[in-house]
């Protein structure tokens, strides 16, 4: 009897097994096919690319590596600040990178990047004209970088439990959602809130306006539920909070999960933030880097990458080919008004400090 | 004269990991981007809302020892009083889920407090995170494995026989234990406070992960310093935490060495 039963169950496995594949297979073929016929040449070599973790296609290296017979050594890095350490190590060996703004701008302050050689980069045609206009203003002429990836910072709150208009930075302080806002952990993103809410600018280096920002996050430590990054996403999911300062990456994720929430931009503005592909100076394949980031920019493989990534893309041949799940969504393309209202951060060179010693004392405060 | 080669690797290790880090420290709280100045270090030691942070810390490491000592002493007892190898199941069943990362138990906390709890309670948008009692309940339950092992040792190896002679000389089972075997579990005591007080006083997960980040203790300090700023003068604020913290730790085993030192014999934790 219990034979017949264990025959039964690997029958059973077996059979759900096979309807698991099936499934996979009947979805459809994903399509990597050269919006413009694009050749390539036969390059060589090795291709060294630092990137964010996750932040590729796979599928895109191998085809890459395929056309080209290139071999991409593809190293992941886990923050601005670390990539910063590897470029201006004397023997780096990387050939390209994704860094943020304002790290494009302390490397080309630096005199560590490559101009970008535009015409073996004929795809960059692709890319909105609304994204060098932002791009411009940490890569002055746009000689450097490309956009690669873009997106906004904003207030995800679920429409459920707040019954305020929610278009200012100003709910964040509202004592009637105590207990039920999420900051984010980070000293530029936590002082841009606070400052854009009293009207300052985000990236002043005004000692007045900073500990103003700082005196009012201080205040806002007993309504907040906790100070978070990832963490953040399960939490509005579930319900547990009402507001919370997010990335519209996180925003897209969570609003998937739960209908009841919703994403904003406030009329005092905020960051947008944007990774751009460079080439440092001591990049050894050019060649194949220059082939690479003309690859990326493939109207339909920038598609297919921003499906993998989900994060907003600059090309507007990506735009055209996404459906309008992504197209039609605010929070992914955001209007021009929308994007008029935000900046970048910059680098702020020795003023940083101001910043981090009002963190340090907001964090202290925390503890007292 | 031969034994003194098998040391050597030892010493090495000590130098390279012990003590040359501890130079680092110093080292970098005294010297910011190249040029020697105590002027951070001197900010620090004069801040108090970092004195008041280290006291928050303090206090709360004494909490978690003391409670983890009230729960611990009658569990070690319990198991000491059983068969051997009941015992010994028991006592692995205790360490299982030590064998996973501490980390992740605290993830396992996390998910528990937030979601799975406030489900049973039936508050459904509700919270048990982000609160003190919180932050000290998964403390608790993270060292408390640390205060049961060496108070077990030494309780198991306690010579019957001294229980029999109370008794024959006319100690009921109170007198007996708080004269007797009271008296002589001090070493596990002490070395069962060690192993958790001074983990506690550190701790900076537990706070960031169940406090939701806003639960705020001296380690948290330290981390940021060191990572989140990590600027060149940050690195001297937090070499300069680290060194107060460091006296912490060496005064409170100072004392509790002072406390076992008329026990030269078991209590270790293995």
């Amino acid at each position: 009897m219990k034979k017949w039963l264990a025959l039964l169950l690997a029958a059973l496995m077996l059979v759900s097994l096979m309807a698991c594949s099936k499934k996979d297979a009947a979805e459809e073929e994903v399509d990597y096919s050269f919006a413009d016929g694009d050749q390539y040449e036969q390059i060589g070599g090795e291709l060294n690319v630092l990137n964010w973790g996750e932040y590729i296609d796979p599928e895109l290296i191998a085809i890459f590596e395929e056309e080209t017979g290139v071999k991409v050594n593809y190293t992941e890095m886990t923050s601005n600040e670390e990539m910063l350490i590897k470029l201006r190590g004397a023997d780096n060996p990387y050939d390209m990178c994704f860094p943020s703004d304002y790290i494009i701008e302390k490397l080309v302050k630096d005199d560590l990047l490559l101009p970008l050689d535009m015409t073996k980069i004929p795809n960059a045609k692709n890319i909105q004209d609304r994204m060098y206009e932002v791009t411009n203003t940490f890569d002055p002429g746009n000689k450097f970088s490309l956009p690669y990836m873009w997106g906004t910072v904003g207030i995800l709150y679920n429409t459920k439990m707040v019954d305020d208009e929610v278009n200012s930075w100003d709910i964040l302080w509202n004592e009637k959602y105590a207990g039920k806002i999420w900051q984010y952990d980070s000293v530029r993103d936590a002082m841009a809130v606070s400052l854009l809410r009293l009207g300052y600018d985000m990236n002043t280096v005004n000692p007045d306006e900073i500990a103003a920002a700082k005196e009012e996050l201080i205040k806002q430590i007993p309504l907040l539920k906790g100070l978070g990054t990832d963490n953040i996403r399960s939490s509005m999911i579930n319900n547990k909070a009402a507001l919370a300062v997010i990335y519209a990456g996180d925003a897209i994720l969570c609003m998937e999960e739960n209908e009841d929430l919703a994403y904003v931009i406030p009329q005092e503005g905020s960051n947008v933030w944007f990774d751009n592909v460079v080439i440092p100076k001591t990049a050894k394949n050019v060649e194949a880097a220059l082939a690479f980031i003309n690859f990326l920019n493939d109207a339909n493989l920038a598609a297919r990458n921003t499906e993998f990534i989900y994060y907003s893309t600059p090309s507007q041949g990506a735009m055209d080919r996404l459906d309008e799940y992504f197209t039609e969504n605010e929070t992914f393309n955001p209007s021009d008004e929308t994007l008029a209202r935000c900046g970048v951060y910059h680098d702020l060179g020795d003023a940083i400090e101001l910043y981090n010693s009002a963190w340090e004392e907001f964090k202290t405060a925390m503890g007292n | 004269m031969k034994r003194k080669y098998f040391a050597y690797p030892y010493i090495v290790w000590m130098i390279l990991f012990i003590v040359a880090p501890m130079l680092f420290i110093f080292f970098y709280s005294v010297n910011v981007g190249g040029a020697w100045t105590i002027a951070k270090a001197w900010g620090t030691l004069s801040d108090a809302g970092k004195w008041n942070i280290l006291w928050t810390s303090v206090v709360m490491a004494f909490k978690t020892t003391l409670i983890c000592l009230l729960l611990g002493y009658p569990i070690a007892y319990i198991l000491s009083n059983m068969k051997k190898t009941v015992a010994g199941f028991i006592s692995v069943l205790f360490f299982v889920p030590m064998w996973m990362n501490f980390v992740l138990r605290t993830y396992a906390w996390q998910a528990i407090l937030e979601y799975f709890l406030p489900g049973l309670l039936g508050m459904k948008d509700g919270t048990l995170t982000g609160t003190e009692s919180a932050v000290l309940m998964v403390l608790v339950y993270n060292f408390l494995p640390f205060m049961i092992m060496p108070l077990y040792n030494t309780l198991a190896k306690l010579d019957k026989s001294l229980l029999e002679a109370a008794r024959d000389l006319g100690a009921n089972s109170v007198i007996t234990f708080i004269k007797v075997v009271l008296p002589l579990s001090v070493p596990g005591i002490v070395s069962g406070i060690t192993m958790v007080f001074i983990p506690a006083i550190t701790a900076f997960t537990v706070p960031a992960l169940i406090g939701n980040g806003k639960y705020y203790l001296y380690g948290n300090e330290i981390e940021l310093a060191f990572k989140t700023l990590s600027g060149q003068g940050d690195y001297a604020v937090g070499s300069t935490l680290s060194i107060i913290l460091l006296i912490c730790v060496v005064v409170s085993t100072l004392i509790m060495n002072y406390f076992d030192k008329d026990q030269k014999e078991g209590g270790q934790m293995w």
